[in-house]
């Protein structure tokens, strides 16, 4: 496959934190509009991946592209999030202090410069954008209310709401059903796979039932490199993955 | 239009009082000082005056102080650096004012010049005869100094304990500095002896009136500003930043740039207050970069309630009141007095006087209308128990050990 189709590149990775190779020789791609989902042991590097790929460590080799053409190694955080790509963090992060509402309207896509913000007016388009936003992550009636108020579950819609309102290419999804009731579980599957349809997504999760239930391509990482690549049932069919992850 | 949006909310219409309030006294004070006769029981003595025009001087530096601390999340234990360039600045002005009527007689050198056998002013003393270029340097001193000082920390990510440290360092290394005979600003005496601002007597009282007047309207100013920043877009990730930064730098957002902001604003208000503060106590010398004296600043923001816009203005001015009552009655003792009070609000008030009182108001509140309108909280409730009741087994969908 060539670099040119996929949003997501990588090839031959590594990193390494004092001599543990927390990635090693990665390769790994993502055609535009794919949804995957990433599996694996603790110290599998999953984190360590989409560290890479947001920006926050570079790789100590290795081409990591976005879009065929935007080589990650050399952009900051902010950079690459304005590129396009957005990460849900493993544990929910939003701004407590804020309503809902506002979560949502700093995160939305727009000039991200100190002096527009200070002298920012929302408009009726960006209230729009809001609006539709808010009703995608299921959270309209509650957008007068702190975040910190949010349950669990809620502050994880939001989250990825607020990646949403980003309008975001690639969306990085870590963990989104850690913690989740089976309800809320269930209605952020049918959340992501709804993203999913005008988004690329690759969705790191230890719920196997969850995996099962978005159904798409699976990747499982070991040791900081792919050790097997496929559907789901093929995967865990793997006579390494069931001995390192799922186990016997 | 506008106004009315302003009053329909219930912390703009605290603003708009402390806003009108400052106004009044910056109008009323000096007028009972200046136009009454000393028996008048409604007179203000020129010392009183001179007292409040001191607070409010920390008023505004506490203010400053809140806009880093208490909205970016800065914990600057440097503040009165700032502060006291923005009085060294005004102090050089005022030296420069004495002309020949210093003791020496020299019409060019200020006195501790002459005494240190110096031939001409330096360099960086030039342009201080005149007030406006006196007031530009009061801006910006300390506002480059803090962008300098910022740039570089918050490029290099360095927050929380480690960033206060060197704030704390850099007020200390510029008290070290002043010290020095040879910086050319009068060593450890400072400056001092000022005779005319503006061509005005700065002894009359007259003259202390306008200055009172004048630190209590730059205390309004700075509340709108800081209002005005904190309720914009840009205040809310300030906010962002203080309580997620990493969240805020992966939605595409550069907090350095907006810490770096809320700094460097944040010690221009600094130097002002310094700049308003030294005519009015008639000195600066290098004490006030002393470390203790900016976490003095700390205690007072805390007291008031940070991250509050009025609360560090009545942190300051109770806190320095109660110092001018303690070093009257039982000197010894403020010291102590200070450490329990901040033991105490840390304790007791974690979010200062105006934190509590807006907890206390929210939750009766709320707790009257969950007593009142019922009918909402009725609704309310089924909603997030079918959520609860639908998750039976908790314990069975909680997650493998994360990554």
């Amino acid at each position: 496959m060539t670099r040119q189709h996929t949003i997501l590149y990588l090839d031959g990775v590594s990193v390494a934190f004092d001599g543990f190779k927390a990635i090693n020789n990665l390769s790994l791609t993502l055609n535009k509009g794919e949804m995957r989902a990433i599996i694996g042991p603790n110290g599998a590097g999953k984190t360590t991946m989409m560290d890479i790929i947001t920006g926050k460590t570079r790789p100590d080799a290795g081409e990591v592209f976005f879009d065929g053409q935007h080589d990650l190694t050399k952009l900051d955080e902010a950079d690459i999030a304005n590129l396009g790509i957005g990460r849900k963090f493993q544990k929910p992060t939003v701004f407590e202090m804020h309503t809902v509402e506002d979560n949502i309207a700093l995160s939305l896509k727009g000039e991200r410069g100190v002096f527009a913000a200070l002298f920012d007016i929302r408009t009726a388009d960006d209230q729009r954008r809001i609006d539709a936003i808010l009703e995608t992550v299921r959270l309209s009636a509650r957008r007068g209310e702190k975040a910190a108020g949010l349950s669990h579950g809620q502050k994880q819609w939001l989250e990825i709401g607020m990646l949403l309102a980003q309008d975001p290419k690639l969306l990085l999804v870590d963990e989104p059903v850690a913690g989740m009731t089976d309800a809320e579980t269930e209605e952020t599957g049918r959340l992501l796979k709804e993203i999913a349809q005008t988004h690329s997504v690759i969705v790191v999760e230890h719920d196997m039932h969850f995996v099962r239930e978005l159904g798409v391509k699976v990747t499982c990482l070991h040791e900081g490199s792919v050790l097997a690549q496929g559907t789901l049932d093929y995967v865990s069919a793997d006579k390494r993955v069931i001995e390192v992850y799922l186990g016997r | 239009m506008i106004t009315a949006r302003i009053l329909a909310n219930g912390l703009d219409r605290r603003i708009a009082i402390f806003l009108a309030a400052l106004v009044a006294i910056a109008i009323v004070v000096p007028a009972l000082n200046l136009l009454l006769p000393p028996d008048n029981p409604l007179h203000v003595p020129t010392h009183v005056v001179a007292l409040f025009g001191k607070y409010l001087c920390y008023a505004l530096l506490a203010l400053s102080l809140d806009l880093a601390w208490g909205f970016c999340g800065i914990l600057s234990l440097g503040h009165g650096a700032f502060f006291a360039l923005g009085g060294y600045a005004m102090g050089m002005y005022l030296m420069r004012q004495i002309g020949s009527r210093g003791v020496y007689g020299n019409p060019e050198l200020p006195d501790f010049m002459v005494f240190l056998n110096w031939k001409e002013l330096p360099w960086y003393w030039y342009g201080f005869d005149q007030f406006w270029f006196a007031a530009i340097m009061v801006l910006l001193v300390p506002g480059l100094l803090a962008f300098c000082f910022g740039w570089l920390a918050f490029r290099s990510r360095v927050t929380g304990v480690y960033l206060s440290i060197i704030t704390q360092a850099m007020t200390y290394a510029l008290l070290l500095a002043f010290f020095r005979n040879d910086m050319g600003f009068g060593g450890n005496n400072g400056l001092t002896d000022f005779k005319d601002i503006l061509g005005f007597n700065v002894q009359s009282a007259g003259t202390r009136g306008a200055l009172f007047a004048a630190s209590a309207l730059f205390l309004a100013l700075g509340i709108a500003v800081t209002a005005t920043v904190t309720r914009s877009k840009l205040g809310k990730l300030m906010v962002a930043v203080r309580d997620a930064e990493s969240r805020t730098r992966f939605i595409g957002w550069r907090p350095e740039r907006i810490k770096l902001f809320g700094f460097t604003l944040s010690a221009v208000m600094a130097g002002v207050a310094g700049a308003l503060y030294v005519p009015q106590v008639g000195i600066i010398n290098p004490s006030e970069f002393a470390p203790a004296n900016s976490i003095e600043v700390v205690i007072w923001t805390a007291v008031g309630g940070r991250g509050t816009i009025v609360g560090p203005v009545i942190g300051a001015v109770l806190v320095n009141w109660a110092k001018s009552w303690f070093t009257v009655a039982l000197p010894d003792m403020w010291l102590f007095a200070l450490g329990a009070l901040f033991v105490a609000v840390t304790l007791f008030l974690p979010r200062g006087i105006v934190g509590m009182w807006d907890q206390w108001r929210s939750g009766r509140k709320d707790r009257r209308a969950a007593r009142g309108g019922s009918a909402e909280a009725t609704v309310e409730t089924p909603v997030v128990r079918a959520k609860s009741v639908s998750a039976p087994a908790l314990d069975a969908a909680a997650p493998q050990p994360a990554e």
